[in-house]
């Protein structure tokens, strides 16, 4: 067991062994490096002006990733560099996406500043060349600003690229940087602290599980974009925090003959590389769902774990039919995924026992899957509704339907009056008006800040029906969002 | 080099913001961003859980005893005044006494060690509280008949006969829903206590004077004991003209009574639920019209949810209904305010100040009567415009700039607006689903404070003797760029280039007595303050010039980086320096004070508006009538800056502006629950516009060849609030595209924030009244 995370700072090597477990990347920065460049903008995870690069390597290269440092433990940033806005300018020179910034009248108050060049400065990572407009907009949707209007900032992040952005001190050093990384990968689990408060960060699956079931009070944690929050707007102090994030096989993601195996540490952003093929309606909603900077370090594994009545991925797999597979200290069991929340609040999940992985089935020839959001924004907005359907046809009658929705009940939910009303039925307009009804008895939604219930009943009535339109009329547009982004 | 060469950074030239290359390296400071003080404490404020009770007893033991904890405050360890009313008002207590008003009111201060533990440590307050029944809604609002602050009824000809007598009548209601600021950098004071009285308080403020007054106030101080400080605001948008009073009186009584520094920086969530917002507003409207669709009668309440307290609920509402007419003749006219108190946080300043609830509430007159006739919205806007014999406002201002003309005819060609409607009705007739709208709306904005004594500024700057100058005004910076503009300023009177033209934080121990950075006026006062005190030094060198080198005054120039004296030409900071051993004082202040206005608001008459800013936009939006969901396709948008001091920088408010426009009347939603508590309190819940909800395409062009015809700054216009309301034409657009699904038959009514949900339970209301209207069922 190690005592100390051990990280880079820009170039700088840096060893802790006294941690607060729960202090933020952001604090760390602000208070104990006095590197102020940084901002805090919400405490949650939401407007982007607190973003960092974390650099990791992952199968023998270097991943740049944007990420939130208000809502992100110190402690995570065992074997990574992290990068501010500080490191970018380097001999007293901008950056390619500061100076294009600048260039572009690309600030204002320049408070969120920071953030968006920190997130420029990882897209020119990911993209060798200028991308479209709509990728430009999903590398910002993380990023809020209130003075622009951000079409500076776009015009900014093109520019850039004519600046030769890639070839930077950071491009130059990439592989000392790896090989220093490469040399804090000890294959050790962390223990940090003794008493009351305690980090613990452990290498392997087999140590987590034991750790875990030992103790089963402790707060597990992956990407915290859900536990941060507890910390920086509950005031709550887990004693005890595991983090998931150094075990490899924890985040493994594979493709078998007829489903993907998605581990339950693997991010947003990779499992969404392995979906787009298979299940691209499911890719957009997660899309959509959080930020790229939330999807850089939030898991499938944890949305579903954490039970929260408002995740946007249990129903898009309960209507893949996805089942999960828990573990408590050697013993492993597997259920339906839709078996797993039982009410408000509430999983059946035992002390100490982890969701290790959850298997995703590949779409059959003959099924249509489609999910929708509805929220009101489009990016980075928790979802007023949310339907998922996977109807298997044949000879023009549903044969079988799974429709999920979350948004409509205390947890994710299938609508099983709904889903009688297709079944052994053509798919046809009387039946889609049928099952639509059905959808009444089925949900009893209530009226909060995001949306009211009559309205949350009718969109999940409509978004069934865009389905069938979708399926039936493939000429019709119906989409503002996503592949089919209509209006662009 | 030859005196020919131009300046860099003189008027009228795209310089960048001077703090550019700072904001994108980090190292442009803000407040939280300053080396701490040894031994500062970090303070919380404890807040009321209930709209409306009676404090029966605040126990705050658990919070004193809490690890980290030195002080905590309440209304009974205020040595002065506990009262931050920015109109005087004595209605706003800074810590509770004896009841509470609103869910969010402050209640006690904590000061702690670290941010951490006063923030842990509020939690700990045990309240007791007797609940009273709170005046949350509109229709309890106006049962309870409380007002704020004063109405004001603005008049001319006889509406109610007018009305009466008109071929064609309409009434209505509308509803507009307020707004966040969502300023990034949050509300924030540093107080760092002095000697005898003294204090310092460094903050994020439009309004370093009124923070100043306040904090001498709540200390019980003269005001010469106290020194605001701003260098830069992370934005402000209106929420930090009074809005960070609160927080700096707070700083100030814990600095004064530990003898420590102290700062607050309230969390995201508090920020919210704690300060004022936008008004959110319901209009209730009568027009009367000819069958052309000439305007005759417009009989208008506006009535406002204010909130707790005044603050400025006065000339915001004023305002609304100084722009409830934008560019439209009405030929008799009744306006009133209902300025409504609600136990809510105490709306104020927001960008527009008013204007924007006032003209969206025209513009549905406009649109009514289109409906009414069938027409085209834009016919019958351009049908109503002020014109020669047309020409004056409901409050007896003569309008003598009008371009509202030209513009919309500009921009009308320019967006090909009536191709586009063919085109449009020909896609929504073949696309069952998503269905397309197109609006085009304009906007005429007066520009001065309507309190007339806010209308002057002032302004300090020094020549050193090496020629470089140091520059300072009573203006904030809060990312418009007002620092840039003025320093072009200074730079073209002195002719040199603006990186000799050192640009300081803004204080009242400079520049004393200063009115907020409101209004638009930053750069129209600021700018004119500066230029006279450059045109005093100037005068002086002149005048040395001419005894020292014994030539004639007409002989000596101010040339790019020279001086031309007779026939020689003299460095600038040599001639300077010369001035210098002369014995030639080098420093001067500067004032302003717009000409021209006056106002009467007990008559309604007068001239508030020394000019009008104009401009329009072109709205195309597409929308799901599945879901409501909906996207602005298109902007096209042509703004009058007059001659632009700094056309990059007026782009990008004229740009930011229609965006945050934008987001307030489509996705930006405050809801309060039936307890009148914020539920929308954090960007996870409010949702302003994110990148991928800017227009796609959005063509904006500056006015060309349209210097102000009034004696402004180099003949420019005020850019900072008129852009907002361009968005309007966002609005109209969605209502457009809704009316689709009626065939255009029935005014939509579309209330704001046009959320998808708004927007979808409206079409299936237009769904089912046209159903009715033809005897079929729904």
């Amino acid at each position: 067991m190690r005592g100390e995370i051990r990280f880079l700072l820009d170039d700088a090597p840096r060893s802790l062994s006294q941690l607060d477990p729960t202090m933020t990347l952001l604090d760390y920065l602000r208070q104990v490096e006095h590197l102020t460049g940084t901002k805090e903008g919400c405490n949650e995870g939401d407007c982007g002006a607190c973003t960092v690069v974390v650099a990791r390597p992952q199968a023998g290269r270097l991943h740049y990733r944007a990420v939130n440092a208000c809502i992100q433990f110190l402690g995570t940033l065992d074997g990574c560099q992290l990068l501010t806005v500080e490191h970018l300018a380097k001999a007293g020179q901008l950056h390619p996406v500061q100076q294009a910034m600048v260039d572009c009248h690309g600030s204002q108050c320049g408070f969120c500043t920071p953030g968006f060049v920190m997130s420029l400065f990882a897209m020119t990572r990911d993209h060798e060349s200028v991308p479209d407009e709509s990728t430009i907009d999903d590398v910002l949707a993380g990023n809020l600003c209130r003075c622009t209007g951000y079409a500076p900032i776009v015009r900014a992040a093109q520019q850039a690229y004519t600046l030769d952005p890639r070839d930077d001190a950071f491009a130059a050093n990439d592989s000392a940087t790896l090989k220093q990384l490469i040399a804090l990968q000890d294959g050790e689990s962390i223990g940090i602290g003794d008493g009351l408060r305690r980090f613990f960060a452990p290498a392997g699956l087999d140590d987590l599980a034991a750790l875990y079931e030992a103790n089963p009070d402790a707060t597990l944690t992956a990407g915290a974009t859900d536990v941060g929050l507890w910390v920086t707007k509950d005031m709550k102090r887990p004693h005890t925090l595991i983090y998931t994030g150094r075990v490899v096989e924890l985040a493994r993601i594979e493709e078998t003959g007829d489903s993907v195996e998605i581990g339950a540490g693997a991010t947003y952003t990779d499992a969404m590389a392995k979906l787009a093929r298979h299940y691209p309606d499911m890719n957009e909603v997660i899309r959509r769902l959080g930020s790229l900077q939330i999807r850089n370090v939030g898991t499938l594994g944890g949305n579903v774990a954490n039970g929260s009545p408002i995740g946007d991925s249990p129903p898009l797999l309960i209507a893949a039919g996805a089942t999960l597979h828990l573990r408590k200290g050697r013993v492993r069991r597997s259920l339906p995924l839709e078996d797993f929340f039982l009410a408000y609040g509430r999983q059946d999940r035992a002390p100490g026992e982890l969701l290790e992985r959850i298997t995703l089935p590949l779409p059959a020839a003959n099924t249509q899957f489609r999910a929708y959001k509805v929220s009101k924004r489009f990016d980075q907005d928790i979802t007023a509704v949310l339907g998922a359907f996977n109807l298997t046809l044949e000879d023009g009658k549903v044969a079988a339907a799974r429709l999920a929705y979350g948004g409509l009940a205390a947890v994710p939910k299938r609508a099983e009056k709904a889903e009688s009303a297709l079944v052994g039925r053509p798919w046809s307009e009387p039946t889609v008006t049928q099952a639509m009804a059905a959808l009444a008895e089925d949900f009893q939604p209530i009226s909060d800040w995001r949306a009211g219930k009559d309205y949350r009943l009718k969109v999940a009535q409509n978004l069934l029906r865009r389905c069938y339109i979708e399926t039936t009329e493939p000429a019709t547009a119906t989409r503002l969002a996503g592949r089919a982004r209509f209006g662009s | 080099m030859n005196g020919e060469t131009a300046i860099k950074g003189g008027v009228y030239s795209a310089q960048r913001h001077d703090s550019g290359h700072k904001h994108v390296a980090g190292s442009a400071a803000y407040v939280d961003d300053l080396t701490e003080p040894q031994g500062l404490l970090h303070l919380c404020l404890g807040l009321s859980s209930v709209a409306h009770a009676r404090l029966k007893q605040v126990n705050l033991d658990a919070v004193r005893a809490a690890p980290g904890v030195v002080l905590v405050l309440t209304a009974a360890d205020i040595p002065g005044a506990n009262d931050i009313s920015p109109t005087h008002r004595h209605d706003e207590p800074i810590l509770a006494e004896g009841s509470v008003e609103y869910a969010g009111q402050p209640i006690f201060v904590v000061a702690a060690t670290t941010r951490d533990q006063a923030r842990c440590a509020v939690r700990l307050a045990e309240i007791d509280y007797e609940e009273l029944p709170p005046v949350l809604s509109f229709a309890e609002a106006k049962a309870s008949g409380v007002m704020v602050t004063e109405p004001m009824t603005l008049a001319r000809g006889d509406a109610s006969a007018a009305l009466a007598k008109a071929p064609r009548r309409l009434k209505g209601q509308l509803a507009v829903g307020g707004q966040e600021h969502f300023y990034l950098e949050s509300q924030i004071a540093l107080a760092i206590p002095g000697e005898d009285d003294e204090v310092r308080v460094i903050c994020s403020t439009q309004h370093p004077t009124e923070i100043q007054t306040m904090v001498a106030g709540a200390l019980g101080v003269p005001a010469n004991a106290v020194t605001t400080e701003v260098r830069r605001m992370g934005g402000a948008f209106g929420g930090k003209e009074t809005q960070g009073n609160l927080f700096a009186a707070v700083a100030a009584l814990v600095a004064k009574k530990t003898g420590r520094a102290a700062k607050i920086r309230p969390d995201r969530d508090d920020d919210f639920v704690i300060t004022g917002k936008r008004h959110d507003f319901l209009i209730d409207y009568a027009v009367g019209f000819d069958d052309a669709g000439r305007i005759l009668a417009v009989d208008m309440t506006y009535a406002a949810r204010c909130g707790w307290s005044a603050d400025l609920s006065g000339p915001v509402t004023d305002r609304t209904l100084f722009h409830a007419d934008n560019c439209y003749y009405f030929p008799d006219v009744r306006l009133a305010s209902e300025p409504l108190k609600t136990n809510t946080c105490s709306h104020t300043a927001f960008r527009g100040f008013g204007g924007p609830q006032g003209m969206i509430g025209g513009e549905r007159l406009i649109e009514e009567i289109a409906f009414a006739l069938g027409k085209d919205p834009l016919e019958v806007r351009k049908l109503n415009l002020y014109g020669p014999g047309r020409d004056m406002t409901p409050y007896h201002q003569q309008v003598e700039d009008n371009i509202a003309p030209e513009i919309i005819a500009k921009l009308e060609a320019d967006c090909a607006y009536w191709a586009r409607r063919e085109e449009i009705a020909a896609f929504n007739k073949a696309s069952p689903v998503l269905k397309r709208g197109l609006a085009l709306t304009p906007v005429k904005f007066g520009i001065s404070f309507t309190l007339t004594a806010y209308n002057q500024a002032g302004a300090l700057v020094h020549i050193y003797r090496d020629g470089s100058i140091h520059l300072n005004h009573g203006g904030t910076e809060m990312g418009q760029g007002l620092y840039t503009k003025v320093a072009q300023v200074v730079a073209e009177a002195f002719q040199v280039d603006i990186d000799k033209v050192r640009i300081t934080a803004t204080s009242t121990g400079k520049v004393p007595n200063t009115s907020a950075t409101a209004a638009s006026s930053g750069s129209d006062i600021n700018g004119m303050a500066a230029l006279a005190a450059c045109n005093t030094l100037k005068g002086r060198l002149v005048a040395f010039a001419q005894e020292n080198w014994e030539v004639p005054g007409d002989q000596v120039a101010f040339l790019p980086g020279f001086v031309r004296v007779g026939n020689q030409k003299i460095a600038f900071a040599d001639f300077v320096n010369a001035a210098y051993l002369g014995r030639i004082s080098l420093s001067s202040t500067g004032f302003y004070k717009t000409p021209k206005i006056h106002w009467d608001r007990a008559a309604g008459k007068g001239r508030p508006f020394y000019y009008y800013s104009y401009g329009a936009a072109a709205c195309e939006v597409i929308v799901d009538t599945l879901t409501g969901e909906n996207r602005i396709a298109r902007v096209d948008i042509l703004h009058d800056v007059g001659s632009s001091l700094n056309p990059a920088l007026d782009l990008g408010q004229i740009e930011g502006g229609f965006v945050q426009g934008a987001g307030w009347l489509t996705s930006e939603e405050l809801w309060w629950d039936d307890q009148g508590r914020l539920r929308t309190h954090a960007p996870s819940t409010y949702k302003i516009p994110a990148c991928s909800d800017r227009p796609r395409i959005f063509n904006v062009e500056l006015l060309k060849d349209s210097p102000n015809r009034e004696e402004t700054i180099y003949r420019s216009k005020a850019v900072g609030e008129p852009p907002l309301m361009l968005a309007i034409s966002v609005l109209h657009a969605l209502s457009d595209a809704v009316a689709s699904v009626a065939d255009h038959r029935l005014c939509p009514h579309l209330d704001a924030p046009a959320t998808p949900e708004r927007v979808l339970m409206t079409i299936e209301r237009l769904r089912a009244e046209v159903a009715e209207l033809d005897g079929r069922v729904a």
